[in-house]
């Protein structure tokens, strides 16, 4: 168990110098003036000049690239040209935002997911079977820029029941999570179904079954508790992947989260921030994931610590 | 063959053949689009703009009066081409860098997957962003951020294939006749990892399709007047309230096909799962 926490630490470290490169690169390597796409064409020269030597451009791409790294490294992640503020901090502040909604959709995917995949695998090619496989399929197959959208008319415009846009109370949450959510829930439903079918299969099931014991308890005790390591698995890689998600789903419900921030920050050309933004984003999936994996091998001892 | 078998035989077959006329109709209306279309795609009207579905516009006119039907229709063909456009280069870009990986082994392929790793690191289209934002957006734009990101999970698939396959006895026997590395690849490696690569491929189309909608609906990928679904659900997202018909059509198109996608891919593996 440590030799595996500490291979998976050995990698994680080169994946974030990794991640960190790839991020300065694809900004450094933009074609033409980086200043000029900043700041227009028709900008001063004299405040050409100044934004090239606040940012550092005007030294050897090496030069930039170990500050960028050691900054980066420190927390300092520059300044926004748009608001003049601390990247670092501006990105802070909208984390929680980001965070919440992330939770969220996670709830909403588990509450909807679970108990479909539970009876999915229970009742194996009866109606409610594929009806909830198709729902799934159904779900994955949906782009949450549609679903958004879609809910927005249902439950806002036709019905009034919840508010368009905007973060406040619980209200203002349910259809953003649902839209984030949504995928989620359509793979976690897919995953439980096909490991609870693996777990109602397996021998302790049937002396379960033999012992006497009710189908429920037989059903959420023994088989169901067994067959949630590779879900939370996937909760745990998932939900990292759903800090991508985010980025659509608050643009559509002008949630003041990362995801808005970064598409605020390419509107206004404002590359220190969306360098920041895409950096904490990637970073945080990386951390997501590494911890996901060690908790994997922390509930399931079979894991190979190769 | 026992009884659940051949059910989900049945079912496997039904999913191929639903998705595969999904598909199938796609490659039509992409092809046909000029005689299917009523209208021209780009062609303003201005005194008709917002008009909601009648007899004469089915789905209705956006803004600028323009057909929506038309348009929707249109769009297909740039779903379709950046779709087979970026998994014809991705997948062949990640079977040669995978066969690379897989049969050198080594530093080589130590170095390729920490490199995977990387790219990997970027959760969903995040990459793709990053790219187009600096790219600045157009259709081959959107090709190249999409490829970047794409080539990875062929490239893992079929390092992993070709790491299961190296040892088998086929492969070995050739090898020891004096079989060259590439004749080893190319003759007796890569036709047995058709299969996982078609249905990934597969997958892959549904992904990209939406991937690019989703570039699209950010304003970072086809730009208008070409009517892209994504760029016509960016369009429809500002007139919401008054003129939901904007944004229900083209999303439909793009959850339909991508659905159909989704279908096959899901057919096919079911019916190579020998497990079953």
């Amino acid at each position: 168990m440590r030799n595996y926490i500490i291979k998976r630490f050995l990698l994680f470290f080169p994946v974030i110098i990794g991640v960190m490169t790839l991020v300065f690169l694809i900004i450094h390597l933009i074609p033409g003036d980086p200043v000029e796409l900043m700041l227009g064409e028709n900008a001063q020269i004299s405040d050409k000049e100044k934004l090239r030597s606040e940012l550092g451009l005007n030294k050897p791409i090496i030069d930039q690239y170990l500050t960028f790294m050691i900054n980066a490294f420190k927390g300092d992640l520059g300044r926004s040209i748009y608001s003049q503020k601390p990247v670092f901090t501006t990105i802070l502040e909208r984390f929680p935002a980001t965070l919440e909604l992330t939770l969220c959709a996670i709830f909403a995917a588990l509450i909807i997911s679970l108990p479909l995949g539970i009876i999915a695998a229970y009742r194996q090619y009866s109606i409610f079977d594929n009806g909830s496989m198709f729902l799934s399929l159904l779900g994955i197959s949906i782009p949450n820029f549609w679903l958004g959208p879609l809910l927005i008319i249902l439950f806002s415009v036709m019905l009034g029941w919840l508010p368009v846009a905007g973060r406040g109370g619980i209200s203002h949450i349910i259809l953003p999570s649902i839209t984030l959510g949504t995928a989620l829930s359509s793979i976690l439903s897919r995953m439980t179904r096909s490991s609870m079918l693996d777990s109602l299969k397996e021998e302790y099931v049937t002396t379960a079954r033999a012992k006497g014991l009710s189908e429920n308890t037989v059903v959420i005790k023994h088989a169901l508790s067994n067959a949630m390591i590779p879900i939370i698995t996937i909760v745990g890689l998932q939900s990292g992947a759903l800090l991508s998600g985010a980025i659509i789903t608050e643009t559509i419900f002008s949630w003041p989260g990362i995801g808005r921030l970064t598409i605020q920050a390419i509107n206004t050309r404002d590359y220190p921030l969306l360098q920041g933004c895409i950096l904490i984003i990637s970073l945080s999936y990386v951390v997501v994931n590494l911890i996901t994996d060690i908790l994997y091998a922390y509930f399931d001892p079979r894991i190979k610590y190769e | 063959m026992n009884n659940e078998s051949s059910k989900f035989k049945v079912q496997s077959s039904k999913l191929i053949f639903v998705g595969g006329f999904v598909i199938l109709f796609l490659i039509l209306t992409a092809i046909f689009a000029p005689l299917m279309a009523p209208y021209d795609p780009k062609e303003q009207n201005l005194y008709e703009g917002l008009n909601t579905p009648d007899h004469k516009h089915p789905l209705g006119q956006d803004r600028l009066g323009r057909d929506i039907l038309s348009r929707v229709i249109y769009g297909s063909r740039i779903s379709l081409i950046v779709g087979i456009l970026v998994v014809g280069i991705s997948s062949t870009i990640g079977v040669t860098i995978g066969s690379i990986s897989g049969y050198v082994g080594g530093k080589v392929d130590e170095i390729i997957m920490r490199f995977c790793d990387i790219v990997l690191a970027f959760p969903g289209i995040l990459l793709a962003i990053a790219i187009m934002s600096v790219l600045g957006p157009s259709l081959n734009n959107v090709i190249i951020a999409l490829c970047a990101m794409g080539w990875v999970s062929y490239t893992r698939l079929i390092r992993a294939q070709i790491l299961s396959l190296r040892e088998r006895e086929f492969v070995v026997a050739v090898d020891s006749l004096g079989g060259s590395s590439s004749r080893i690849i190319l003759r007796h490696l890569l036709p047995n990892v058709i299969s996982p690569l078609i249905v990934e491929a597969t997958f892959g189309m549904a992904g990209t399709i939406i991937a690019e909608a989703g570039l699209s609906f950010l304003g970072l990928g086809v730009q208008p007047p070409n009517p892209s679904w994504g760029s016509m659900l960016n369009e429809g997202r500002q007139f919401l309230l008054i003129a939901p018909h904007l944004t229900i059509f083209p999303g439909l198109a793009i959850m339909v096909t991508v659905l159909g996608f989704n279908f096959l891919g899901d057919g096919i593996r079911d019916l190579m799962d020998v497990k079953r």
